[in-house]
This record gives structure tokens, sequence and C-alpha cells, in this order.
């Protein structure tokens, strides 16, 4: 188990910048989800903590210690890989016990870790074959095995995932969390499933382009995007966003028919101010075309989910998903009206993307946004 | 596009069966000269039906080329530069694909321009590097000035000198060194993930480590491959062990050939040279027979 520190770090290939300062820090046997899009950094972030890349500036420390220019081997990592990288040649046990070997670990020692470590991941009557022979879920139990072996201070998980059917996924996905509970070490995982980061983390760290958006428990991030990425990122169906502008009045004005009120719009000063505004589908209710205070949409089509429904509406050009729980029997081209309590309105800058919050009653008033 | 009508079946088997005669008629020629006596062999046309000499022309043969030393003489060459090529190469990649050095990808096609250079095109100045195998660097010292500072401080003349005519490291390791080999290898572990690369450096094994535990078990079709194409290759070497062996003690099978061969006014006993040549060619053929299994995988590579 170790804490580990990530003071600015970035990461450069040539002028190509691929990580932009990254500060974070993971407390002793945290289990950490990095979340975010192909190419936003993540593995790299990742493959930087597990010694395979340079870091370009920055300082990454584990239990205190910089690791800049340490070794691998030496940082106390175990790393489980997307294709699972096992060795073709060599029998499970071996594969399993490699790490051991080049350390130097007597023969029968080595055979009595390797037997402890399969039993973990229910893998005994497999020992002498080999990972051609075994099955997907085999194959990423064996990485896994590979990495607990070690009795590593720090896990890493690239996608380990990522290969799976979506059955086996959801099966090593408890796997994974019951290990955790029952190692402790302290775990990052990078995925671009929110399903899966939502599960598994105690907290996500949610990236794009290089950058972290947000750091924070699932709820939180779920329930307070810390920016329209993060809204647009987590959660599905995807958080419907409405590009518009502040009336006087304090009300969100998408188009002519279209308004909803904001709480304290006035006194955040936002009057003016071009905002987007999001809110989920599962927020989102359906009522009939022309309720007072909704907004009126069309069916465009209806997702049937066997739990729930998602109904995709069409205002005028921008779609927006209504999760319902109800079986409903709407034809596309229906006239529905949308009706959305204020308390479940996010509302981010349009400008910098960031999240506005509301100022809770007796707060004080958040700085300024109008100089 | 691949066809299928019984004529065009039939067409392609004609055409195969063609190809097998044309390979195989000189072979039969030379199995059948062997086994008739002298005057048989002579007569025009030769009858193809075999005689009963065979024994007698392959005993005369051996004796006669002094094959038995000269075998030896041949797979101990014919090993050794095919080991060498084997190690060299393996080695050679190994450097080009897994790091990261200054002239990296320049000494990878330096390498493979080498392939048009065979050795016969460079036989002269690799005759000179035998005869002397430090004379590179004595004309580094010379030129670079030296060894007339050494002369003028110490008065001791440097001339270094390490002739290798006439020896086995002078038969083989010129012909040690293999383009094609290195582009082999190189090939096949460009193949190899570099995930694979990375678990083993997470699972604390050094470069070295690596070479071993990994990249040599898993390139053993290619080794194999390799070792029989450079085992035929080098054994039949003729021109390389002429020149550089004067010695008879050091001599070869194939070079042994001539000896056999009858002169203009000698006589014209084609029997026993055709018995020599079957004896020369059975252990090349040996090989690829015994290695033709995991010759065809190392050279195909698909094993994931």
């Amino acid at each position: 188990m170790a804490s580990i520190g990530i003071r600015s770090v970035r990461k450069a290939y040539q002028k190509n910048a691929v990580v932009h300062g990254v500060d974070l820090d993971i407390a002793s046997g945290e289990f950490i989800v990095i979340l975010g899009p192909s190419g936003c950094g993540k593995s790299t972030l990742l493959r930087m903590i597990a010694g395979l890349e340079e870091i370009s500036a920055g300082e990454i420390s584990i239990d205190g210690v910089v690791v800049n220019n340490i070794e691998p081997r030496e940082r106390g990592c175990a790393m489980v890989f997307q294709n699972y990288a096992l060795y073709p040649h060599m029998s499970v046990a071996d594969n399993i016990g490699y790490a051991l070997k080049v350390a130097g670990v007597p023969k029968e020692e080595r055979r009595r870790r390797v037997e402890a470590t399969a039993k973990i991941v229910a893998l005994e009557s497999f020992l002498d074959r080999r990972p051609m022979a075994l099955s997907g879920g085999q194959r990423q139990r064996v990485a896994m095995a590979r990495a607990i072996v070690r009795e590593p201070k720090v896990f890493l998980f690239d996608e380990p995932l990522s290969n799976l059917d979506a059955k086996l996924r959801v099966a090593m996905r408890a796997e994974i969390r019951r290990l955790h509970r029952r190692l402790g070490a302290t775990s990052i995982f990078v995925t671009h499933d929110q399903v899966e980061a939502m599960t598994l983390g105690d907290r996500l760290v949610v990236m794009n382009a290089g950058r972290v958006e947000q750091v924070g428990a699932p709820a939180e991030v779920y329930n307070r995007p810390a920016s329209r990425f993060v809204a647009s990122f987590v959660g599905s169906p995807a958080m419907n966003l409405m590009e518009g502008t502040i009336d006087r009045h304090g009300v969100f004005v998408y188009d002519e028919e279209r308004r909803v009120a904001v709480p304290d719009a006035v006194e955040n000063r936002l009057v003016g101010h071009k905002v987007t505004l999001g809110v989920r589908a599962e927020a989102a209710r359906l009522v009939e075309a022309g309720t007072s205070g909704s907004l009126p949409a069309t069916v465009d089509f209806v997702e049937e989910l066997g739990a729930g429904r998602v109904v995709h509406t069409d205002l005028d050009g921008l779609s927006f998903a209504v999760a319902v729980t109800e079986p409903v029997a709407l034809l596309p081209g229906t006239a529905v009206g949308i009706a959305i309590d204020p308390a479940d309105i996010h509302l981010f800058s349009s400008e910098t993307g960031l999240r506005i919050d509301a100022a809770p009653a007796g707060a004080q008033v958040e700085p300024p946004l109008v100089p | 596009m691949v066809e299928r009508t019984p004529i065009f079946d039939a067409i392609c088997q004609v055409i195969l069966l063609i190809g097998l005669i044309v390979a195989l008629l000189p072979f039969a020629i030379v199995i059948i000269a062997a086994t008739h006596d002298i005057r048989t062999v002579n007569i025009v046309p030769m009858p193809l039906m075999p005689g009963h000499d065979l024994m007698a022309n392959l005993h005369e043969a051996w004796v006669r080329a002094d094959l038995a030393s000269k075998l030896l003489n041949s797979i101990l060459f014919a090993v050794s530069v095919a080991a060498g090529k084997v190690i060299l190469s393996a080695m050679a990649a190994f450097s080009i694909v897994y790091f990261r050095f200054p002239g990296r990808s320049l000494l990878f096609w330096a390498i493979f321009i080498t392939l048009m250079l065979p050795l016969e095109v460079r036989i002269v100045p690799t005759y000179a590097v035998a005869a002397n195998a430090l004379a590179p660097f004595q004309a580094i010292l010379d030129v670079t000035g030296i060894t007339w500072l050494i002369r003028t401080v110490s008065g001791f003349q440097v001339s270094l000198q390490w002739g290798l005519l006439n020896s086995y490291p002078g038969l083989v390791l010129p012909l040690v060194a293999t383009a094609t080999g290195t582009f082999l290898y190189r090939q096949f572990f460009l193949t190899i993930p570099d995930e694979l690369a990375e678990a083993a450096k997470m699972d604390g094994s050094g470069p070295v480590r690596f070479f071993f535990d990994m990249l040599l078990p898993l390139s053993r079709p290619n080794m194999i491959a390799l070792f029989t194409i450079m085992f035929v290759w080098a054994w039949n070497q003729y021109l390389w062990p002429l020149l550089v062996t004067t010695d008879p003690k050091f001599g070869i099978a194939v070079t042994q050939l001539k000896l056999l061969i009858p002169s203009e006014f000698g006589l014209p006993d084609w029997n026993v040279a055709m018995a020599g040549t079957l004896i020369i060619m059975a252990p090349p053929l040996i090989v690829v027979i015994l290695m033709q299994r995991w010759f065809v995988r190392g050279l195909i590579s698909t094993e994931k």
C-alpha cells in the first residue's frame, strides 16, 4: 500500500504535448479511476506512473519518494494491460511466477506463492496450460494474478476489461472490486467506460485533452459535473445541453418558445450572459404538448431498454433525450412538452465551459462574473 | 481469385507435374549415372536403367577425394557459419528493434544494403582483411599518425598482425554476418507486441533477460528456418573456401569435388564423379528433410 503524489506532471512527444500539467493526490489504499475519451492522455499518465514513459516535467512520488528516475521494477507497481500481454510460450504458472523468478525467489517458495495466487483468481486447475488455450476471461485473470503475486504497492490497470464481452466485463468488474477490498492495495484504473468508472472507483478523475476536468466521488461527478465536458461525458444517455442566454428576468432563453426559469440567476449576476443549460435525461419529464412552462418538442424515436426507455425528441434541430420508466406509446412526430424542474438544472459558462454554481441560500455569492 | 473446375484443376496438376519432372530429372540422372560402370556411363545416350556398381563407385569417390575428413570439415564449417549467423543476426536485430540510439535506422539500412554486396563482389577486400584481420586498425593508426607518434616516442614499431588464412576462423568468420537473417529477425521482432516487452519490464526483467527469456524462445521457428537456409548456403560455398584454405587440411567437401571431375585427358569416369556428388549433397538434404516442418512455420511465422 502506498500513497501517490502527482505534481504538475506533463508529457510531450517532441513538440506534441499530450498531458498538460496534472495534479493529483491518491491516498493509500484508494481505488482511483481515470476516465476520459480515447486520446485524452489517461493511459499516458498511467504509464508515467508505471515508469514506461518518461516524465517530461513535474514529479511523481510513491510513498513520498520521487520516482521520476527510478526504474519500473523498483517502483513497486504492477500493471494489467489491455491485451493482457501474457508470455505466449510460458505456462500459466510460469507467467504468474515470472516476476518472482526474475527477483530470484527460490523455486519452492515461488511454487507456493503462485499456487496461492492462482487460488485467489480461481485458476488452480489451469496452471499447466498455455495462454493460447485459455478463454478471454481466464487470460484476464492470469494477467491479474501476475500482478497480484508480486504483492505490489500499487496496482495499475490499463483498460483491462475492454477486450471482454459485456457479460464477462460485469463479472470481472465485480471481481476486481472484491479483490481490491481483499488486498487493499492502492489501485489506479484507466477506462473510457463510464459505467466501469462509476461502479469501481472510490474517486473518479475525469480527463479531457490532457487536462483533469474533475476529481470527485462518482456520485459527486454525476450530480455536480464541474464542466460541460464532464456533464456530456458522464451519464448515459448523455446530459442534454442547450445553448442560450439569460434575459433580464433571470430566465434562460433558448429560442422564442423555449424558456426555462433559472433560480438565483439575477442574484448571481448572470443576466445577459451566454450559458449552457444542462438537464439529465432522468431529470426531465414528458408532459402534454402545450402545458404551460414546458418546452415544445416532437418525438424522434423511442429507445426501449427493458427496464426503462429513452424518448429522443427534437427541439427544432436540437436533440433532447428524456428517460421514462413507464411504457409509452409515442409515434415519431408526436408533439410533446418537456418539463424541467429548476432544481435539476446545471449551468455552464458558454465561454469557459465551467460550471456556474447557484449560490445556496444564505451563502456568500460567488465572485461576480461581470466585472 | 480461386477457380475450381475439373478442367482447370487438371491443367494445374499437369503444370505442376512438368515442374516436378524438370526439377527432378537432373537429380535422377546423377543417381543413375552413379550406378553404372565406366563403360556404360560413356555410352551415348546413357542407358536410363540403373546399373549395379553404386557401392563400388561410392567407395571409389570416398577414397579418392578423401571425403571422410573433408565432410567433417564441411560439417564443422557449415554448422559454425549457420549457428554464427543465427546468433549474430538475432543480436543485431535485437539492438535495432529494442534500443533507441542515434543512427539506429542508418545502421539498419547499412546492414540491409549489404544484401546487394554478396561475397563474390567484395571478395578481394575480404581476402585482404582475412590475411590480416587487424589491417583496418593498422590503417587507422597509420593515417592518424599514432604509429608515427609511438615510433618517435618509444622507438616501437606498431604492426598489428592477425592472419586468418588457412584456419577455421578464417573460413567461418567472414561469412557470419548476414543481412537476410537480421532482416528476418527484425521483421519477427516487430510483430511482437510492445506490451510484452513492457510487461517483462514491469516484472523486473532487464534487456538481456528479456532477450533470453522472451525473444529467443518465441523466435525458435525463425531460428530453425534461418539455420536451415544458412546451413545449405554455407555447405554450397565454393569460392571463399577455395581462396582462403590453400592447405588441404582445411579443405571442404564441395571444393574437393573438383578432384573427382575427370580432366581433359584423364579417364572419363563420370560414374565416380556422380557418386561423389551424391555423397556430398546428402548432408544438406538430410538437414532440410529433418527441419522442413519447423522451417515452413518459421518462414510464414503467423503463430500467435
